[in-house]
């Protein structure tokens, strides 16, 4: 393994090859910001550059960089505006957007860079050491236990439910649900609930919902009530992290650094899963006061879902890179980028070819240290979006949410839905629904429903729950995840 | 009747609507070696809409103890807060919406980003006029040039 780690530094460190990585991860931020252009879509459009260097070493460097970089844009832009653009960042906004409220979005940025950069490389040093054998891990995961997952997924809303809220929470995780079987299904490829509009044959947008739901709603309250968003008399630049909260972040950190990991190991369990599961871990064992402050500008509520997602990502690459199965959206357009490279992954790419896979790994040590570096440095002038004055900056949030929706569509229905969720949404926010729980079942739903239905398809029936141990002891843990939350608060009145 | 019971009234009626499809009409078009599986297209559906219902009963008949809440802005008193601004916000963006494809973005763009500044009381026309003129043709630029998703930039009559 030393040799290796030796032939990947020396090939990531040469001068091209570190030029190369520091364009990646400013390109990855900056278009990352954007919303509606995840990690996927600007790898997609990287490809073409990252193909025409040549060296599939730097192209991959390039790549890893520009991931890790889009990463962190989606999170800023969830951070400061409350427009996650992708679903691996939507839990980063339950509580950095209320730190930027409160005037703290240089704090929660930084959080988020520390958190990122620790969560991608405690990952990147899981990878080096358990790749191998977690391939074989995650092939033992079937149908069953991907529903089982999505359940325990599901079960993140407990989190979000407070003093009589529960049934409130439970109401939005169904209507989520519901609105994920509109269109046609994976499984059963017939549109169903599309009342015959063509639009809606392929489902409602993920986009349109995260915006409709997050972003708009706090615009039009910033329009309802005047306020600036850097007029919190904090110091929206100030940077620093106290001896204390660097404390108190830290086992977080550590803890939902490995949980994302092994999530993003499974093939399509990702980053949305171990972001979600990481914030719902974190706020049921915070003790009982720091329980009631997670949603209302948490730095525990930040840093868990920021490292797991880091750290899940840099997960997914062990089935990509050991067995040639892409885990992820992402990770299929990298095998895609390879394979134009001329280059297989799969069992054999660490014998036939260490330099490459080993740059990969060292690509995305050097790719997290240069996103912090750079982006340290940068996240006072980025907080200071903040500060410019709402008569300008409310159309342009309108704006931007408008084109997140249109970019990933590409249909301008999707932005008169996307006005229609809206107006539901700031109702919904009035009678004190929370939106989360309506986000997650919309992005678990249609996953759940087709890993339910192949199991089921598969067994003949739900004896899968009890004829595989692993999915009992994952809805098990669903249930405890939900009850434990409950007997707890009836246990303290 | 509180805001939220009414909300969870809604909902009930749009369950009981989806219900109703999922275990009385969606099945009828089924073709005949599907109804042998053990999972149907409704089967989801129908679990989905008993939850549903139940979960809005619950709210409906405010059998969840809760205190009344008033968050940021109290709803009952929209007209203390700058409700005219919002609402021709939203109708804004309605408008933007049905003109983005026959009038193309640039023009769309630009007259969203100034009109919007203004109904938000701003009369600086020397910074709106170049702000929205300088971001509306980054965006464009980015956007359509550079990572080659298609903006129809001028008028349909234009032909571009």
């Amino acid at each position: 393994m030393l040799e290796g780690i030796l032939i990947g530094l020396q090939t990531a460190l040469s001068m091209q090859n570190l030029l190369v990585v520091i364009g990646g991860c400013l390109i990855g931020t900056f278009i990352g910001m954007l919303p509606g252009l995840g990690p996927m879509s600007i790898i997609a459009i990287m490809i073409p550059v990252a193909i025409t260097m040549g060296d599939p070493s730097a192209a991959l460097i390039l790549l890893a960089g520009v991931y890790y970089g889009a990463i962190f844009g989606g999170s800023t832009s969830s951070i400061l505006l409350n427009a996650p653009g992708v679903a691996g960042t939507v839990a980063s906004a339950f509580d950095g957007y209320p730190m930027a409220r409160q005037g703290k979005a240089g704090k929660a940025l930084t959080i988020a860079a520390i958190a990122s950069f620790a969560g991608g490389t405690i990952g990147a040093i899981l990878l080096m050491i358990f790749a191998p054998m977690l391939s074989t891990v995650a092939l033992l995961f079937h149908s069953p236990e991907y529903f089982a997952l999505m359940v325990v997924g599901l079960s993140a809303i407990a989190a979000f439910a407070g003093p009589g809220q529960v049934t409130k929470a439970l109401l939005m995780t169904v209507v989520g649900l519901i609105m994920a079987t509109v269109g046609e299904g994976a499984l059963f490829n017939l549109p169903r609930f599309t009342a015959g509009i063509m639009d809606l044959q392929s489902g409602f947008g993920f986009i349109t919902l995260a915006m409709a739901m997050f972003a708009l709603p706090e615009a039009i309250f910033l329009v309802l009530k005047p306020k600036n968003l850097g007029d919190n008399g904090g110091e929206i630049k100030d940077l620093r992290i106290t001896r204390a909260e660097a404390r108190a972040i830290a086992p977080v950190i550590g803890r939902q650094s490995v949980q994302g990991f092994f999530i993003g190991v499974l093939p399509g369990a990702g980053a949305t899963i171990a972001s979600f599961l990481g914030y719902a871990v974190e706020r049921n064992i915070a003790p009982k006061h720091e329980q009631d402050e997670f949603g209302r500008g948490s730095i525990k509520g930040l840093a868990a879902p920021e490292s797991a997602n880091n750290a899940a990502c840099t997960g997914s690459f062990v089935p990509l890179l050991t067995l040639g199965i892409p885990g992820s959206g992402t990770t299929a357009i990298l095998l895609g980028a390879l394979i134009a490279l001329n280059v297989t992954p799969g069992p054999r790419l660490m014998i036939d070819e260490p330099q490459i896979f080993w740059a990969v790994i060292m690509s995305m040590f050097i790719g997290n240290l240069v996103l912090l570096i750079l982006n340290l440095p940068l996240i006072p002038y980025i907080a200071k979006l903040l500060a410019i004055p709402r008569n300008f900056l409310i159309p342009f949030i309108l704006f931007f949410t408008l084109m997140g929706a249109y970019i990933g569509q590409n249909n301008a229905t999707e932005l008169l839905m996307l006005v229609g969720f809206g107006v539901c949404g700031i109702a919904l926010k009035f009678a004190n629904y929370p939106l989360p729980p309506l986000l997650i079942g919309f992005i678990l739903g249609g996953m759940m429903e087709d890993n339910f239905s192949r199991s089921m398809q598969l067994y003949g029936g739900v004896s899968f729950v009890l004829e595989r141990p692993m999915t009992l002891a994952l809805l098990i843990i669903a249930a405890s995840l939900i009850i434990v939350p409950i007997v707890r608060a009836r246990r303290a009145r | 009747m509180a805001l939220d019971r009414w909300i969870a009234l809604v909902l009930l009626g749009i369950c009981i609507i989806y219900g109703y499809t999922a275990w009385f009409t969606m099945d009828a078009s089924l073709a005949p070696f599907m109804r042998r599986n053990p999972i149907w297209p409704s089967t989801f559906p129908k679990v989905l809409s008993v939850l549903g219902v139940t979960a809005s009963f619950v709210i409906l008949l405010g059998l969840e103890k809760s205190e009344e809440w008033v968050g940021d802005i109290d709803h009952r008193r929209l007209g203390d807060y700058f409700i005219g601004q919002a609402l021709l916000l939203l109708g804004l963006m309605v408008v933007y919406a049905l003109c983005l494809r026959p009038l193309g973005f640039l023009f769309s763009t630009v007259a969203f980003l100034i009109i919007g500044s203004v109904i938000l009381g701003e009369r600086k026309w020397h910074l709106m006029i170049p702000v929205a003129l300088i971001a509306t043709g980054s965006v464009w630029y980015l956007v359509q040039e550079v990572l080659g998703i298609f903006l129809r930039p001028l008028p349909y009559f234009l032909g571009v």
